[in-house]
């Protein structure tokens, strides 16, 4: 833990001289950004979606990965089976992705910054351990870069049908945390992000990435590993019987111990009382059942982010996230070019969702389009948000081939609702 | 140059996608904005692959290739399918190892036998990519020759890099030569 601290808040200043950084090697292991840019004697550097998480996780602080790798993810296991073990992480194949999620949760409770990344198929069988990272309350981070499904579906093209997954996979009404990038650049600010709120709410953030994304590679202005801002669990400042593993006096954020430091705690995914133990008690259920409830909806400000892209005065928004926000973008700018007063409202968090931002869009428009490739998910989302006919129509435009959404196809939609 | 949309296609095994990488990263030694992006199959050899190249001067938002300015086509399949999203005055280049019928005539079309042309002087067929990239970047001027062999050494492993630069330059000679009226 304390380990990962030191690694990136010492990473930033530059060795000063080569004998004294090997001197200093002991402790002062440059960051990824600082090697790529050695490397490359630059800062703007050509990566892939999927390297750029690997990194995002290494300046994050993750020193822990088990996973099976699967397309198309692969690329974050191979990268993190590298990097991890240098820097005194560790990297485990697992046999599959139960597995892979159970050991990321048990490396999470001993101390470690854990994450894991899958696909589809993966994500599926991931779902059980998902909701025992969440009712245990267990910091983690699931990347699911997408493919085409049901099932292995079509391994190199580009989905967005784990949306409503993402949300409503794991049973039992559990909270959700799920990030969505847009970019290279992105992915890597996201996946700092989502290790970042994995620790300060104590539960499994979900980071989905398109198939496009986490393949392609792009000129990416990395930010200054200076600036990243890294939070890491609140340790008990209690003796060891004091401690409660889930301490409802602390404003649902309570503090995290690891095994292995004296503390003593229980873990079950059975509803439990404020120590860990099982309980059958109505009133207990239900406490636990709001904690897991009000850590997201308390703090739903610092959850939420979304991107307005010329918003201010426009007739008709596109609602999309990810690569088809790429080619929202671009259909916007041919409509404003031939006059069309087009927007876009891009979700960076999808769970919990925008809920304020797209009462607000639905107010201020005519129309909502809501491009996506899967079979209608998110505009479930903004339709329920719709109070009555007064306001704007929501149109949906679906494409489930393994293919992006091009922006003349966003376009003629556009012109059709026009 | 505002936004050049550059596809390389034909089958898995060709290199097309490593191609486009290290276009790609010669574009970025360039300080230009990039994007690379690909689409194959599940199998690592055969399958059609095509892989695509963005650079511009702006922020890209699509990261695929719609309205090409440039088409690599190194079967007869890719160039079936492909050539018909080629824009007004873009530029096409074939393999006539492996594409014996062009279906449109594109104005600037070069046709040369590049996998001949790599076994014949290089011996194998492996460096068929690069040598095409090397034909490519000296016709178009997309990224500096400079940049792509820096980006090239970075690229691919320190034994192939002399066998690499080669092609390179055969590349070089022939596009040089198709420019100074022997087009084929």
């Amino acid at each position: 833990m304390s380990k990962a601290k030191e690694n990136t808040k010492t990473a930033a200043p530059k060795a000063k001289t080569k004998a004294k950084a090997k001197a200093e090697a002991e402790v002062k292991v440059p960051g990824p950004l600082e090697e790529l840019e050695q490397k490359h004697e630059r800062k703007n550097v050509l990566m892939q979606g999927n390297e750029a998480v690997a990194y995002g996780a290494l300046d994050a602080g993750c020193n822990f990965f088990a996973g099976y790798p699967i397309t198309p993810s692969t690329e974050i296991a191979e990268i993190l089976a590298r990097e991890l073990p240098k820097r005194g992480g560790v990297f485990i194949q697992m046999e599959d992705e139960i597995a892979s999620i159970c050991a990321i949760t048990g490396a999470s409770l001993a101390g470690a910054k854990a994450l894991t990344a899958t696909s589809g198929p993966g994500f599926s069988l991931m779902q059980e351990g998902i909701g025992f990272a969440k009712i245990t309350e267990t910091p983690c981070v699931v990347v699911n870069v997408q493919r085409a499904g049901p099932s292995t579906g079509m391994p190199t093209s580009p989905s967005q049908a784990d949306i409503m997954q993402a949300r409503w996979g794991s049973h039992g009404d559990s909270p959700a945390i799920v990030l969505y990038p847009d970019s290279v650049k992105e992915s890597y600010e996201l996946t700092i992000r989502a290790i970042n709120l994995s620790e300060k709410y104590r539960t499994c953030v979900i980071l989905l990435l398109d198939e496009v994304i986490g393949h392609m590679r792009e000129s990416v202005l990395l930010p200054d590993l200076r600036n990243t801002r890294v939070i890491n669990r609140i340790k008990p400042n209690v003796p060891p019987h004091w401690y409660k593993h889930y301490d409802k006096d602390q404003k649902y954020l309570s503090p995290l111990a690891s095994y292995g430091e004296g503390y003593r705690f229980h873990v079950t995914g059975l509803t439990h009382d404020s120590l860990g133990f099982p309980t059958n008690k109505a009133a207990e259920g239900a406490e636990m059942m709001a904690r897991l409830r009000n850590k997201i909806t308390y703090n739903i400000r610092d959850l939420v982010q979304i991107e307005s892209h010329q918003m201010e005065d426009a007739k008709i928004a596109i609602f999309a996230a990810g690569i088809t926000a790429r080619s929202a973008k671009a259909a916007v700018a041919i409509a404003r070019s031939e006059g069309i007063k087009l927007g876009l409202l891009r979700p960076l968090t999808i769970w919990p969702f925008p809920d304020e931002a797209v009462r607000k869009m639905l107010q201020n428009v005519e129309a909502v389009i809501v491009p996506e490739l899967n079979q209608g998910q998110f505009i479930r989302e903004i339709k329920r948000l719709t109070k009555d006919k007064t306001e704007g129509t929501v149109v949906g435009l679906t494409k489930v081939n393994g293919q992006m959404l091009t922006p003349n196809e966003i376009l003629s939609k556009v012109k059709e609702v026009m | 140059m505002k936004n050049y949309e550059i596809r390389l296609s034909g089958s898995g095994g060709q290199g097309l996608i490593l191609a486009s990488i290290i276009l790609a990263r010669a574009a970025v030694i360039d300080k230009r904005h990039v994007t690379q992006t690909q689409s194959y199959g599940p199998e690592s050899r055969g399958g059609s692959s095509r892989a695509d190249v963005i650079i511009s001067d702006r922020e890209i938002y699509f990261p695929e290739a719609m309205n090409f300015n440039c088409l690599l086509a190194l079967t007869q399949e890719a160039c079936d399918k492909y050539l018909f999203d080629l824009r007004d005055n873009g530029i096409l280049i074939v393999d006539t190892t492996f594409v014996k019928n062009i279906a449109l005539a594109a104005d600037n079309t070069y046709e040369l036998p590049f996998t001949d042309i790599a076994i014949e002087r290089l011996g194998s067929a492996i460096s068929t990519n690069i040598l095409a990239l090397g034909f490519l970047v000296r016709l178009t001027k997309v990224v500096k020759e400079e940049s792509l062999e820096i980006s090239l050494r970075q690229s691919v492993k320190p034994a192939f890099i002399d066998l690499n630069l080669k092609a390179l330059q055969i590349g070089y000679d022939l596009a040089d030569q198709c420019t100074s009226g022997s087009k084929k």
